[in-house]
């Protein structure tokens, strides 16, 4: 042992690891996507089709309603003959019944997502934990979940909000032809769409805080672990 | 050479709660590793030797006693040191290699500088100088999918000499390689140890090991039973190296 060369590092005190910029969580949490795209596209399918849903009841909705308010008496019939409540009461029923599906549906994707997240974090206890032996902190950890779901939460709101919004026009269209565009009612559905991304990406984020928890609290040495 | 102790157990001690009994999984280790040395801990399946390591190297918590690196007590540091120590003091060597699959060599090496706060240029090229070091110069850009277990090996040893750690932990380095790849990490680990001074740790019941460490520390119930030099093993194990030759 004596021939060794021992190279001398100074006994420098322990010092505390820094925080890393944002920008190199998001940059590893992008790459992680598109490593596993397929897996990401299953995940991101529930979020389309929940936001899809929600953008479609809000747009057919926002048509209806110009349509009604514009008291053409042309238009007031075809809502007539295609059997739309036009009281007050009837179309009050109506949004009841319909707010209870959107918050259902909405529910449904929220739990699915947390599901997915809790997998994604349990199939990858030996990269976390390895992570973590290279010297990452907890809320790095934390970051790249709750930054991976985001993603998968803002891309599949917009995807689900331009498909609502088109399926719904086309079926509008088919029932009112003309009228859909003379009426159109630009800066509410606008609005609408806005709202449904935000609602897409806030709720993926929500259902991430248990399972980015979940991984930022596992040990080190969950990187040792075998499994046979 | 003054030799000086780079890791320090005090009478160690770990008990773990399996329903209502207890089991002892180290009763009272002391055992201290000087720097520069290439120690092998060695023992059956159950005989502690996997606690003792991971004590060892910071990643588990004693019920009793007291581990030192660097004569710092690793129970007194926060997550923020302790994770400050994993980063810069000590490389992780892994069974099953632990590549991230999302990353290139290159990326998997550089990861733990950009932890420790390496700009990426800088990075870059300590990556590329530390891939050709163990061998892959022309695979830096190559996923560990495409890579054979012996390369993947390799990429985790340059990721464990990422930030000039003082000591290399190796958990079992060549337990999923064959022989031939399993002598050269093993000889390898010996060269950097030799070129860097790092310390080199390793937990095995590979038999190669024996033949390039400088002291083995064999664990039985919880126990240190002896601690060999080399110059008395290699007499010993003599006939398992001609076995392997």
């Amino acid at each position: 042992m004596q021939d060794k060369v021992v190279r001398d590092r100074t006994r420098a005190k322990i010092e505390k690891q820094i925080v890393l910029p944002l920008s190199k969580a998001v940059q590893i949490s992008l790459e992680s996507l598109r490593m596993r795209f397929g897996r990401s596209l299953v995940t991101m399918s529930g979020i389309v089709l929940a936001i899809a849903f929600l953008m479609s009841i809000w747009t057919s909705n926002a048509i209806i309603e110009e349509l009604r308010d514009s008291g053409d008496s042309r238009i007031e019939l075809l809502l007539q003959t295609k059997g739309i409540e036009t009281s007050a009461e009837d179309v009050k029923a109506a949004r009841s019944k319909q707010t209870w599906l959107i918050s259902l549906s909405l529910l449904v994707c929220g739990v699915g997502i947390t599901n997915a997240m809790l997998m994604a974090v349990t199939e990858r206890y030996r990269e976390i934990g390895t992570m973590k032996c290279l010297g990452a902190l907890d809320s790095f950890v934390a970051k790249l979940f709750l930054l991976e779901s985001s993603f998968q939460g803002a891309t599949a709101s917009i995807a689900g909000t331009v498909i609502g919004f088109l399926l719904s026009l086309v079926a509008s269209w088919i029932s009112f032809r003309g009228a859909v565009i003379q009426y159109f009612p630009g800066i509410k559905i606008l609005t609408f769409a806005g709202l449904a991304v935000l609602i897409g990406s806030v709720l993926s984020i929500v259902g991430a805080v248990f399972p980015a928890i979940k991984a930022a609290k596992m040990q080190p040495v969950e990187a040792m672990r075998i499994e046979r | 050479m003054a030799e000086q102790s780079i890791v320090r157990t005090e009478d160690l001690k770990k008990i773990y709660k399996m329903g209502s009994t207890e089991v002892e999984a180290l009763s009272g280790v002391n055992l201290e590793i000087q720097a520069g040395e290439y120690l092998s801990i060695m023992g059956p399946s159950g005989s502690g030797k996997t606690t003792l390591f991971n004590m060892v190297g910071g990643l588990d918590k004693p019920t009793s006693g007291k581990v030192y690196i660097d004569e710092v007590d690793v129970a007194q540091l926060d997550a923020y040191e302790l994770a400050w120590l994993r980063c810069r003091k000590i490389g992780y060597i892994f069974q099953t290699f632990n590549l991230l699959p999302v990353m290139t060599a290159l990326e998997n090496v550089t990861l733990p500088m950009t932890f420790a706060g390496m700009s990426s240029d800088e990075a870059r090229d300590k990556g590329v100088a530390l891939l050709t070091r163990v061998g892959l110069g022309d695979r830096i850009l190559h996923k560990p999918s495409e890579l054979s277990g012996g390369q993947q090996q390799r990429v985790a040893v340059a990721r464990a000499m990422a930030n000039d750690p003082a000591i290399i932990l190796a958990d079992e380095p060549t337990g999923n390689l064959d022989l031939t790849t399993g002598r050269e990490i093993i000889e390898l680990l010996r060269e950097l140890n030799e070129e860097s001074g790092v310390t080199i740790i390793s937990a095995t019941h590979d038999m190669k090991m024996l033949s390039v460490s400088d002291r083995v520390v064999w664990i039985r119930d919880g126990k240190i039973e002896r601690i060999e030099r080399r110059e008395d093993i290699e007499i010993s194990v003599g006939t398992i190296r001609g076995k392997d030759e």
